[in-house]
């Protein structure tokens, strides 16, 4: 069905391509529609989202709520809990589907953040060069070289355990190398000359970093994005595996995981289902990353 | 010669290189050198010379792409070189530039609509997007396209075309003097003439001042009124066409000039 869907989407395009004329965006979009591996990594991170979003609502048990019935239930069909139960009774699938959206929410948050500060703090240092750049980017490098986790600890043991402050923390250190990155592109953009061009007309300086520049970096910019975005989730569940993460009730895959790999031995559904979900998510977020890639670089237009 | 629309007096520009390693010593590269020119209104003057003797330098020297180090620019009475950016914004309108590669002087994430308008808000010549497009219209039929390409993207066009929305973008500003930096050395030799009788009537149409930079003679002697020749950043001689081309003075002038390429059968009959 999807597939199918995405198909009439790719006639329809290139249908509409040949009046309007194409932008490089679009051309990339359509070769991206061209590569099977990314289209069902898309649809398969396509379904885990509805799931995750839409499911629990119609799920019996809720993520919180022990089944007195059931307790360490092994998973099977005919009791309702399809993926088991935890040493408390409380439903596996309800709650794998609830860390997923935590930990999907923590990778989009986060990833947003690290995009705004990384690409508006790589271009300005990129293109205002000299001494502003020097400045900016040692900035940086000293921020690097403190080890994130002990900024996380300390972070945590300031404002206290709030999911909101792991979203910031974990955007804040992912921002580092976006701007690396968007620095050294608009280092290569900034001598093009439809830049001089826009300087030679009257613009500002935050105009063509806005306007000319900022958009010319999409390419590696999503595609870096892409790539983050299971970077993130897997650090989210680290930070949770260590008790940094979210708190209970509440739940993400790192932390599911953590409980799962204490009760490995006797209780393994718990590890599995969590495991799964994660890799799940993590490999198709990496397929879109990588076909991102390949859509965006064949040649620079 | 007295109402000079820009009139140029010991312009220097110099370059200071970056220091070889932490405490090496920076070099400076006296890219111009003392070059003193005069164009007046409607006149095309020719800047020639070969690569790096700072021809182009004079170029972005005069749009603010480059600092001067010393020297003065006479825009209508108004030395430019010593104006804040802020100051030179309105200038800017009058004085612009088509750039070599139409490769790269046009933003490849831009329709030519958003190419063409930007300079329109940028100077106030359009209040909104309506009256722009009246005026971006008109402009491409003047430079030889259709209106229709308006929502189209750089990467559709071929290199004359590219260079001909380059055009546009200059003349849609309607400027006083238009500095052509090498406008058809990238273009095809076939595109190069289209190209170059496109600049040459534009310039004739609306009586504009220009600097023509080139390297190619074969290119100047087309269009220019006057010459000047340029060798490691000082003018060696300046004249009009026919006085350079049919009666060069410098030893310089004489090398340029035997050194453009010719098919040899004249030399037969000779």
């Amino acid at each position: 069905m999807i597939l199918q869907s995405f198909k009439c989407n790719l006639f329809n395009d290139v249908a509409e391509g040949e009046v309007s004329g194409r932008s490089l965006w679009q051309e990339a979009m359509l070769r991206l529609r061209r590569n099977k591996a990314a289209m069902i990594a898309s649809a398969i991170l396509a379904l885990l989202i509805i799931a995750a979003l839409f499911l629990p609502a119609f799920l019996p048990y809720g993520y919180e709520d022990p089944d007195w019935n059931a307790f360490r239930a092994p998973p099977s069909i005919e009791s309702g809990h399809y993926f088991g139960t935890d040493q408390n009774g409380r439903d596996l699938l309800a709650r794998t589907l609830y860390g997923t959206r935590v930990s999907l929410l923590v990778a989009l948050v986060a990833t947003f953040v690290s995009i705004v500060i990384g690409v508006s703090y790589g271009a300005i240092a990129g293109y205002m060069g000299g001494r502003i750049d020097q400045a900016m980017m040692r900035f940086v490098d000293i921020m690097y070289a403190l080890p994130y986790i002990l900024f996380v600890i300390l972070l945590m043991v300031i404002f206290g355990r709030n999911v909101y402050l792991l979203f910031a923390a974990i955007g804040m250190l992912e921002w580092l190398t976006m701007a690396r990155i968007v620095r050294g592109q608009t280092l290569a953009i900034k001598n093009r000359e439809f830049i001089e061009a826009a300087r030679a007309s009257g613009r500002s300086s935050a105009a063509i970093i806005f306007r000319h520049i900022v958009p010319n970096l999409v390419g590696p910019v999503v595609i870096y994005a892409a790539l983050t975005v299971p970077e993130i989730v897997a650090t989210e569940s680290f930070l949770s595996y260590l008790g940094f993460g979210v708190q209970e009730p509440l739940t993400s895959l790192g932390t599911l995981i953590a409980e799962g790999s204490d009760a490995m031995e006797v209780l393994p559904w718990l590890l599995w289902f969590p495991a799964a979900f994660l890799v799940l998510l993590l490999m198709s977020l990496l397929f879109i990353g990588d076909g991102l890639r390949d859509a965006f670089d064949p040649k620079d237009r | 010669m007295t109402e000079a629309i820009l009139s140029i007096r010991d312009l220097k520009t110099h370059f200071q290189t970056q220091a070889a390693g932490f405490l090496g010593e920076k070099k400076v590269i006296k890219a111009v050198d003392g070059v003193s020119f005069d164009i007046a209104p409607g006149e095309v003057l020719s800047l020639v010379g070969e690569s790096g003797c700072g021809k182009s330098t004079v170029g972005r020297t005069l749009t603010h792409l480059e600092k001067s180090t010393a020297g003065q620019a006479l825009f209508d009475g108004q030395d430019i070189l010593t104006l804040s950016p802020a100051q030179f914004r309105p200038l800017r309108r009058d004085i612009q530039m088509i750039f070599q590669d139409p490769f790269a002087s046009l933003n490849p994430r831009l329709t030519i609509e958003q190419t063409l308008g930007e300079p329109l808000f940028i100077h106030g010549l359009a209040k909104n997007w309506a009256e722009a497009r009246v005026l971006i219209a008109e402009t491409l039929d003047l430079v030889g396209m259709a209106p229709e390409v308006m929502t189209r993207h750089p990467h559709e066009f071929s290199g004359g075309q590219r260079q001909r929305i380059g055009i546009a973008r200059v003349m849609i500003l309607k400027p006083k003097l238009v500095i052509a930096d090498e406008a058809v050395s990238a273009l095809d030799v076939s595109i190069q003439a289209q190209v170059l009788n496109l600049i040459k009537k534009l310039q004739r149409d609306s009586g504009i001042s220009m600097l023509f930079i080139s390297h190619d003679l074969g290119v100047v002697r087309h269009i220019s009124d006057r010459v000047a020749v340029m060798y490691q950043g000082e003018i060696v001689e300046m004249g009009t066409k026919h006085e350079i081309f049919e009666n060069p003075q410098h030893a310089y002038t004489r090398k340029l000039l035997s050194a453009i390429p010719r098919i040899k059968t004249r030399q037969v009959n000779a």
